[in-house]
């Protein structure tokens, strides 16, 4: 996120500041009330997740918060007795694949269509870039009787392919046009030297797009890791489930036992928060390539 | 397609001179890069949707499978006899479709509007990066996380759910309410949980692109002794027309496939007065197992996307014209 120009206002006295700060009071309280709209639910759902569970049922968290009688029993509890240990590591051993494989096999392409000249590479590179609105619903059924026919719903390997496919045309649209943007005499120099497109790819263009490749990444293993739907559907061995496929069933099998819930919760958002706080820049360089150009 | 055609003579922009020439006989090689992503994408998604079209004009029950052509009959039936998903029996009209119109309208005009005025009102004060991050976190968490956390802010009990508990902090006699329990309130629950979630895109995107107008012009108004509405309502907006229609663009498209929220939060209910389109295709696909039928309600959410997208690409082509 880019940080703010403010070295730019003149010196001013303190007098001609603090008026400027007072005028500006609506804006302070507009947006200190956002603020806490977007964070009291979290911090709710956060601080009941360290509460016993009699204590939950008798007072508002917002009363618990001075008490420090905290506990971090729920979390070992939904980790052992309702295995989110197990669909933790299912959420990272779907993930890292389905992030990997895309990211090749649209580096790859994306290349193609950045630096090889071949028959209709542009009409099909605008195909493809069209069918990043095809609702995923709109390919669900048949991709799962394929699967059913390959006989890999009971494995890993279907929730792979399928996060492989979905993700393809945003790939290979978004390092498309991160490659396009790399010098042309460096390409072409090596061309000159021989260089052969394999080993312009490799040794060239994706040291040069580590940025457009990271951002790739960090999107699309987040995007994996927080879906529901395609896990619903091809992860149909129990033993695999993820963490969002677990926490639903948590909810449907107990109710509203919120002990459980917000910790498992707190345990399905870590590792996008992990990444979040740390990978920032990459997260929002993504999402604005991904939709302004 | 097999057929490599002379280099140069490629459709669009070819390299020019001698990358040109120095690529001889690539037209293969650049199949074989491509081919990986073809044959994915073609076993993936382009066959799966003309199989899925053709299921939607089929009875399709057994094994997800076509048996039996019935023309337009999902269809007829979807929106002349299936009061989940239309129901024009009554004034206000009611069902899944109708639902997704609401969603479509009033999460895309919630996000946009919130975004837009975060992006603005943040960029005055010097905690900007500050404010911007804390509503862009819920971007990063799934929908089910998102679900937990507003199922939890609107739970009946108000010793657990701060929003019943905040009214009766206001006025002692508040009868609590169960937000996501009542058909009157649970779209309005559910949709504004998604709008917290989502709001951090819009900002995003258009604070990036407030932070692109030249700081010159906002200058020279200010001297012009322009207040600071003008400046919003004469200068940045009008700057910002093209950002709003790509982030409402993306925002529609997405919420026409809404899923995850509402299956968590409400399933549907209750009594069906939250279904949305991907719900309904869901419980009738996978939990019913009529294929064809889940298929023409595929179709639909295809159907709608379609002009968004010629949209898209007719601005795809203006930008490039531009650039």
């Amino acid at each position: 996120m880019a940080v703010v120009e403010t070295a730019a206002t003149p010196r001013t006295t303190l007098s001609e500041r603090l008026v400027g700060w007072i005028s500006r009071t609506p804006v302070h309280i507009a947006l200190v009330v956002l603020a806490l709209i977007w964070l009291v639910p979290s911090v709710g759902l956060l601080v009941t997740s360290f509460r016993k569970r009699p204590d939950i049922a008798a007072s508002g968290w917002w009363e618990a918060i001075g008490d420090l009688d905290f506990t971090i029993k729920n979390y070992s509890s939904v980790l052992d007795a309702q295995n989110m240990a197990d669909a933790f590591l299912n959420s990272l051993f779907i993930a890292v694949p389905s992030t990997i494989l895309p990211l090749m096999i649209g580096a790859l392409a994306a290349f193609a269509f950045s630096w090889i000249a071949f028959p209709f590479r542009d009409t099909v590179f605008l195909a493809i870039v069209a069918l990043m609105v095809v609702p995923i619903q709109a390919a669900l059924i048949p991709v799962l009787k394929l699967f059913r026919e390959l006989d890999i719903t009971d494995s890993f390997i279907g929730i792979w392919l399928a996060h492989t496919g979905f993700a393809l045309p945003f790939a290979i649209f978004l390092l498309r046009n991160f490659f396009i943007t790399l010098p042309r005499d460096l390409i072409e120099a090596a061309r000159v030297d021989g260089a052969s497109n394999l080993h312009i790819f490799s040794r060239v263009v994706l040291p040069l797009s580590v940025p457009a490749l990271a951002s790739f990444a960090i999107f699309q293993f987040l995007w994996v890791w927080n879906d529901l739907l395609n896990a619903l559907i091809f992860v149909q061995n129990p033993d695999q489930r993820p963490l969002t496929v677990t926490i639903v069933n948590l909810q449907s099998a107990y109710g509203a036992e919120w002990h459980l819930l917000s910790a498992g919760s707190f345990i399905l958002m870590l590792l996008p928060l992990l990444v979040f706080f740390s990978l920032q820049r990459f997260f929002v360089q993504g999402l604005l390539s991904g939709s302004v150009k | 397609m097999s057929t490599p055609a002379a280099p140069g003579s490629v459709v669009g922009k070819p390299p020019p001179g001698r990358l040109a020439r120095l690529g001889r006989g690539s037209g293969w090689q650049g199949f074989f890069f491509i081919s990986p992503a073809l044959v994915l994408l073609g076993a993936l998604l382009v066959y799966p949707v003309v199989w899925t079209v053709r299921l939607s004009v089929d009875k399709g029950r057994r094994q997800l499978e076509p048996h039996e052509f019935v023309g337009l009959d999902n269809f007829k039936r979807l929106l002349t006899d299936d009061r989940r998903f239309l129901d024009l029996s009554e004034f206000p009209p009611s069902g899944a479709l109708i639902n997704n119109l609401r969603w479509i309208v009033l999460y895309t005009a919630l996000c946009v509007i919130l975004g837009l005025a975060i992006a603005v009102l943040a960029s005055r004060v010097r905690y900007e990066s500050l404010i911007k991050a804390v509503i862009f976190v819920p971007m990063a968490i799934s929908a089910t996380a998102v679900a937990m956390i507003w199922l939890f802010v609107y739970s009946p009990d108000p010793d657990q759910g701060v929003l019943n508990a905040a009214l009766q902090g206001i006025n002692s006699g508040f009868d609590p309410i169960s937000w996501v329990g009542r058909e009157g309130t649970v779209n309005y629950a559910i949709i504004f949980a998604y709008v917290w979630a989502s709001t951090g895109f819009a900002m995003v995107v258009l604070s990036a692109a407030l932070k692109g107008i030249s700081t010159e012009v906002i200058e020279a108004a200010r001297t012009d002794g322009a207040t600071d509405w003008a400046i919003f309502r004469r200068i940045q907006l009008p700057l910002l027309s093209l950002p709003i229609a790509v982030v409402t663009v993306w925002l529609i498209i997405n919420v026409i496939k809404v899923f995850d929220i509402v299956y968590v939060m409400s399933g549907g209910g209750p009594s069906g007065a939250s279904e949305v389109i991907a719900n309904r295709y869901f419980i009738e696909t996978f939990d019913g197992g009529k294929g064809g039928y889940g298929a023409a309600m595929a179709v639909i959410m295809l159907l709608m996307i379609i002009p968004i997208m010629a949209f898209n690409i007719r601005r795809f082509r203006s930008e490039a014209v531009t650039r």
